[in-house]
């Protein structure tokens, strides 16, 4: 049986492989950007705006910080409690134009001995947990590797 | 804005011991109320009103916590109030009495916080809450409270070159501190070595840097400076300022329980974090400042966030936490002692209860009552806290 995928939270990323982006808001008025999405009014108390557009962040950022977790969080989280439980490693992640740091899980495997911070990453499209239906889809961070420079 | 003229009398302080006993958060309130009352020689039933912190882990009652408390004391009519700022609701109620005692609708007035808390992690409310963001840190990332103190904790690290060895010995000078507290829920000394061997929860902290969740009470006796004249204290403890601030945008510290901090793209941050601001507020407030503290109860809900607040209270510079720590000027004997109550290291957290019981500490420390771990000639205390979705916390008491 085929799992649909669907988004754990909609309208807060888009896109496959390379064109994969979080989608944040930002104020037509200030500028401001906002992630999770700010959808009702601009949070910039000396602004009060209400236009504001949807814009996708940038797709690489460097590593504000990292840990992982090497204990089964509590529900909501969903983890198959018949399983061992897999440490996931999380990073926060410090985008340069926006001069924001978002939060997110590391792709599957990336463990805290892989990062430093400072170190360039970039978002990807991963799988957050799957159920009979569904394939629930979020947003990890991955190392980059450069290309080999010829 | 500043000085004696905002001043309020601390007459009792008293607490119900940490722990996990297994019974309601009324019971433990309650005792701790009664010995707070009995502490100041103040009859409940002379009491003006209540203030409860409230527990979102007790059903209703827990919500509705200043009725609760005075419902269980024996109703007597006393005005109340009820109060919920996460880990910050203790300063809340201190606040709240302190304003309806410095406004004149009362002359005395009863702070009880406690908390019977669960097994493990804190989690979220129960139910399906997209629009939480308390509920979709969890479901989305299963980035529990000790994640964030690994963020922290880690970042401290590479910034500052802090080492798990400096985490170390914020425990263990805490839990020297704790195994002389009766009111402690561990009272035993932690060794380096000890905190190097527990297991890792969430690199690069290890269970023994982070504190535990516990049941415990603290409630506050606190009165107008006329009615502790007239009581027979003519010189009690004073609390000279309460700080609840929240932050100022944009915020640029990845803050618990927030999946991203705001963004500085259009407004420059301001000059000082969070956490300083809180501080700032309560030092501009008593009108004094970090050099005229004899000692400072911090919120170490991990061994790492205890040096950040170093900083933020201004004891030392930025990046020179850990130096602090091993020049031993936060350990017993030293220029600022920071947690001699032990901290949270040997309490654990009771979530409402423990801004009360660091007001508590700093009153028996001002009295010259803190058997042990007296810190000689205390005169002023600052107590520094951060609730859940921006709660400023810190009160400045003098003697
Ligand atoms: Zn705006």
């Amino acid at each position: 049986m085929s799992r649909t995928r669907v988004p754990v939270v909609a309208g807060w990323f888009t896109g496959e492989g390379d064109g994969f982006r979080l989608l944040g808001t930002r104020c037509a008025d200030c500028g401001s950007v906002f992630f999770p999405r700010e959808d009702t009014a601009c949070r910039n108390p000396g602004c009060g705006g209400q236009d504001l557009a949807e814009v996708p962040l940038s797709r690489r950022g460097r590593v504000w910080s990292y840990t992982d977790g090497r204990y089964r969080p509590p529900a909501p989280y969903v983890s198959d409690p018949e399983r061992a439980w897999e440490p996931y490693t999380l990073v926060a992640v410090e985008l340069a134009a926006e001069r924001m740091v978002v939060l997110g899980q590391a792709a599957h495997g990336v463990t805290p001995a892989e990062l430093a911070v400072g170190m360039e990453v970039e978002v990807t499209s991963g799988v957050l947990n799957e159920d009979a239906e569904t394939t629930w889809m979020t947003w990890h961070f991955r190392p980059v590797v450069e290309e080999e420079a010829s | 804005m500043s000085g004696q003229r905002h001043d309020v009398a601390v007459l009792g302080a008293g607490m119900h011991p940490w722990g996990k006993w297994g019974r309601s958060f009324v019971a433990y309130g309650v005792l701790a109320a009664r010995a707070a009352l009995a502490d100041a020689g103040v009859e409940w039933r002379d009491v003006q009103a209540v203030v409860g912190a409230d527990t979102v882990r007790g059903g209703y009652p827990g919500y509705v916590a200043g009725a609760t408390f005075a419902k269980a004391l024996g109703w007597q009519g006393a005005r109340v109030t009820s109060v919920y700022a996460a880990c910050a609701s203790g300063a809340q109620a201190v606040n709240a009495a302190r304003t309806q005692i410095l406004s004149g609708l009362a002359d005395v007035v009863l702070v009880v916080g406690a908390d019977a808390a669960p097994k493990g992690f804190f989690r979220p409310a129960g139910g399906d809450r997209p629009d939480d963001p308390d509920w979709l840190r969890y479901r989305v990332l299963g980035a529990t409270n000790p994640a964030y103190f690994g963020l922290y904790a880690r970042r401290r690290m590479a910034l500052y070159g802090d080492t798990l060895n400096d985490f170390a010995q914020v425990k263990v000078k805490n839990s020297a501190w704790g195994a002389l507290n009766p009111n402690a829920r561990y009272q035993k000394r932690v060794s380096a070595d000890e905190v190097a061997a527990s297991a890792v929860v969430a690199d690069p902290l290890r269970l023994l840097d982070i504190c535990a969740t516990s049941d415990g009470a603290a409630a506050l006796v606190l009165s107008s400076m006329d009615f502790a004249r007239r009581h027979g204290v003519p010189e009690p403890v004073r609390v000279r300022a309460v700080s609840t601030v929240t932050p100022r945008f944009p915020q640029t510290v990845l803050d618990l329980p927030d999946i991203a901090t705001d963004s500085a793209a259009a407004v420059r941050p301001p000059p000082e974090t969070f956490r300083a601001s809180i501080a700032r507020a309560a030092y501009e407030e008593a009108g004094i400042g970090p050099e005229d503290l004899s000692l400072a109860e911090v919120y170490d809900l991990s061994t790492a966030l205890e040096l950040q607040w170093y900083e933020e209270l201004g004891l030392c510079a930025e990046g020179e936490g850990a130096k602090l720590l091993r020049e031993g000027a936060t350990s017993a004997g030293g220029r600022v002692p920071v947690n001699a109550s032990g901290g949270l290291a040997s309490f654990g957290e009771a979530v409402p209860a423990q801004a009360i019981a660091q007001v508590c500490e700093l009153t028996w420390q001002l009295r010259g009552d803190a058997g042990q771990r007296q810190i000689p000639g205390a005169r002023v205390g600052i107590t520094a806290n951060q609730g859940l979705f921006g709660h400023g916390s810190s009160v400045i008491a003098v003697r």
